[in-house]
């Protein structure tokens, strides 16, 4: 019969730990665990070639500040049954720097998470008693884009606690979850392999601080709501309907895995 | 910091460009303008390239053509095919004895041949010129100036144009 | 609603030779691409796009499919006279933008005479 040594280093407490710990390492990630640290963090705009970086830059053929003059036009326009402008009630738009850093963020009467967009659609309809403005219409694209605009260069600041902890967490799941017909989660282009090409396109990192931005294959201007939905197509996944709480839960997830990221708005994409 | 991408870009530019002037090297020479591209396959981006008579045929008959004066300006490689910022300079001096009447832009491949024609006059002072144009794939393009006295000038590049990664519209 | 942005320079005298930046406001549709849901979009771009000065034509330009959508054109142009400037373009659907600009030439320097 072998005899047990006593300086053996198999022990079943020890088994324990480090089973303990290879569950630790292979589970979810916990809510402040970042996989791209904050100092390493880039805009899209590291990633779009010296075309679209000095286009961006251009201020006047920006092809998106085009629509920026039309959001700053449509804040003082009066609308709807009360007769009001966006800037009756909330000023000059000017004023509204550092909202847009915070977004999504929940609604406190409907309970459910809000992007810009949303908000601003709520605005119109609730306050302003005007005609909803449809999903990526020029219009609502125009005024969030101008609304975002007040915040350039401010640094994205979304609140993941309270009760947007389980939006939050839900976006984050998303993000980290294989899908579609290519069977890929957000996490594997966008942490795990940005910077290398798929086809001749570097992968960026995914990052919202561009958006509402100009997106030169679309020829106009798009929400991050959209862009997402075409990520969907991307992996070939079925893509929710418009104004599904998923694209907004991984909005949300976006905007604090970019914490810091400055606004850019309105950016170029490709 | 910016990823490292660009020697790869580079080469795969310097590849692209020996294969497309291996191919397209007899389109601008004026030995064998009449070279005829075989393919037949007419999707947007796999059009079949128009020959150097066929571009210019529509302007230029039996007027005098020479390439010299005209100076094209585009990416060697486009990011995107949507938006390419196009500039040419042309040497004129654009008096009322002697200026350029019209400049057009011409495409080897796109579905449409004229991408833009242009009206100028002494009144122009100068005969510059930009522009973004659209390019449904690698091409060659033409930029095709028609003096006062009748006689043409134009320049030509070729333009190597990648594709977003995913194709289509979202 | 097509709108456009201008860019010309602050002062200008009268012999110069400046650039003009005229960026519009368009989709230039080229009927060969499909909207958010698939259908097709129809053909939409700009036909011609002429500035005149005085209501003298100083530049036209006759775009098609194969110029961008948002088009910018820069063109140059001879400072003569000071006067109204009028952008005008119509499109395929013939919607019709216009943008006006005055136009405010300074006269050269001349030499001072020589003393009385």
């Amino acid at each position: 019969m072998p005899e047990a040594t006593s300086n053996s280093v198999f022990s079943w407490h020890r088994l324990l730990v480090w089973l303990l710990v290879g569950v630790c390492m292979t589970s979810t990630l916990s809510a402040q665990q970042r996989v791209i640290p904050l100092d390493k963090l880039q805009s899209g705009l590291d990633f779009s070639g010296a075309e679209v970086q000095s286009l961006q830059a251009d201020e006047f053929a920006n092809p998106g500040n085009i629509a920026l003059d039309t959001g700053n036009k449509l804040w003082s326009k009066p609308d709807g049954k009360s007769n009001k402008s966006c800037q009756s009630c909330h000023g000059d738009i000017s004023r509204m720097k550092g909202i847009s850093v915070r977004y999504p963020a929940v609604d406190k009467a409907s309970k459910k998470l809000f992007n810009l967009e949303d908000r601003i659609s709520q605005c119109r309809t609730k306050n302003q008693k005007a005609s909803e403005w449809p999903y990526e219409s020029d219009e609502l694209l125009a005024v969030s884009l101008a609304v975002t605009a007040t915040s350039r260069g401010m640094p994205l600041q979304a609140q993941i606690e309270g009760a947007a902890k389980s939006h939050f967490e839900n976006g984050q799941r998303i993000f980290m979850t294989r899908q579609g017909q290519m069977n890929l989660a957000c996490t594997n282009c966008h942490d795990q392999h940005y910077a290398r090409k798929l086809y001749t396109d570097p992968l960026s990192q995914g990052q919202p601080n561009g958006y509402p931005l100009y997106r030169l294959d679309w020829q106009r201007m798009a929400s991050l709501e959209r862009r997402l939905r075409f990520c969907y197509t991307g992996v070939r996944a079925e893509i929710p309907p418009w104004g599904h709480s998923d694209m907004r839960d991984i909005s949300l997830y976006l905007m604090w895995r970019g914490q810091g990221l400055p606004v850019e708005t309105p950016a170029v994409r490709k | 910091m910016m990823p490292p991408v660009f020697s790869r870009r580079q080469s795969i530019a310097q590849l692209l460009k020996t294969v497309l002037a291996a191919s397209m090297g007899t389109l601008l020479s004026g030995a064998a303008k009449a070279q005829v591209d075989k393919l037949t396959i007419t999707g947007l981006s796999e059009a079949r390239l128009r020959t150097f008579e066929e571009m210019i045929r529509p302007y230029v008959q039996n007027q005098e053509l020479k390439k010299e004066g005209v100076s094209l300006s585009l990416p060697m490689l486009a990011d995107n095919g949507h938006m390419v910022p196009l500039s040419l300079k042309i040497d004129s001096p654009m008096i009322e004895a002697e200026h350029i009447t019209h400049v057009y832009l011409i495409s080897q491949r796109n579905p449409v041949p004229l991408m833009a024609k242009f009206v100028l006059g002494p009144w122009s002072g100068r005969a510059d010129l930009s522009t973004r144009v659209r390019l449904s794939g690698n091409q060659s393009v033409i930029a095709l100036a028609r003096r006062s006295d009748g006689s043409f000038i134009y320049d030509a590049q070729e333009v190597v144009v990648t594709e977003a990664a995913c194709v289509d519209n979202g | 609603m097509s709108s456009a942005r201008l860019q010309i320079p602050p002062r200008i005298t009268q012999g110069d030779v400046f650039k003009i930046r005229l960026l519009v406001n368009h989709p230039m549709d080229s009927g060969f691409l499909r909207d958010i849901d698939g259908v097709l979009i129809q053909r939409n771009v700009i036909r011609h796009l002429v500035c005149t000065l005085n209501g003298k034509e100083v530049f036209r330009v006759e775009p098609t499919t194969g110029v961008s959508a948002n088009p910018l054109f820069e063109f140059y142009l001879r400072a003569t006279e000071s006067g109204g400037m009028l952008f005008r373009w119509v499109d395929d659907k013939a919607y019709i933008g216009e943008l006006r600009h005055n136009l405010v030439v300074e006269a050269a320097n001349t030499s001072k005479p020589s003393g009385n």
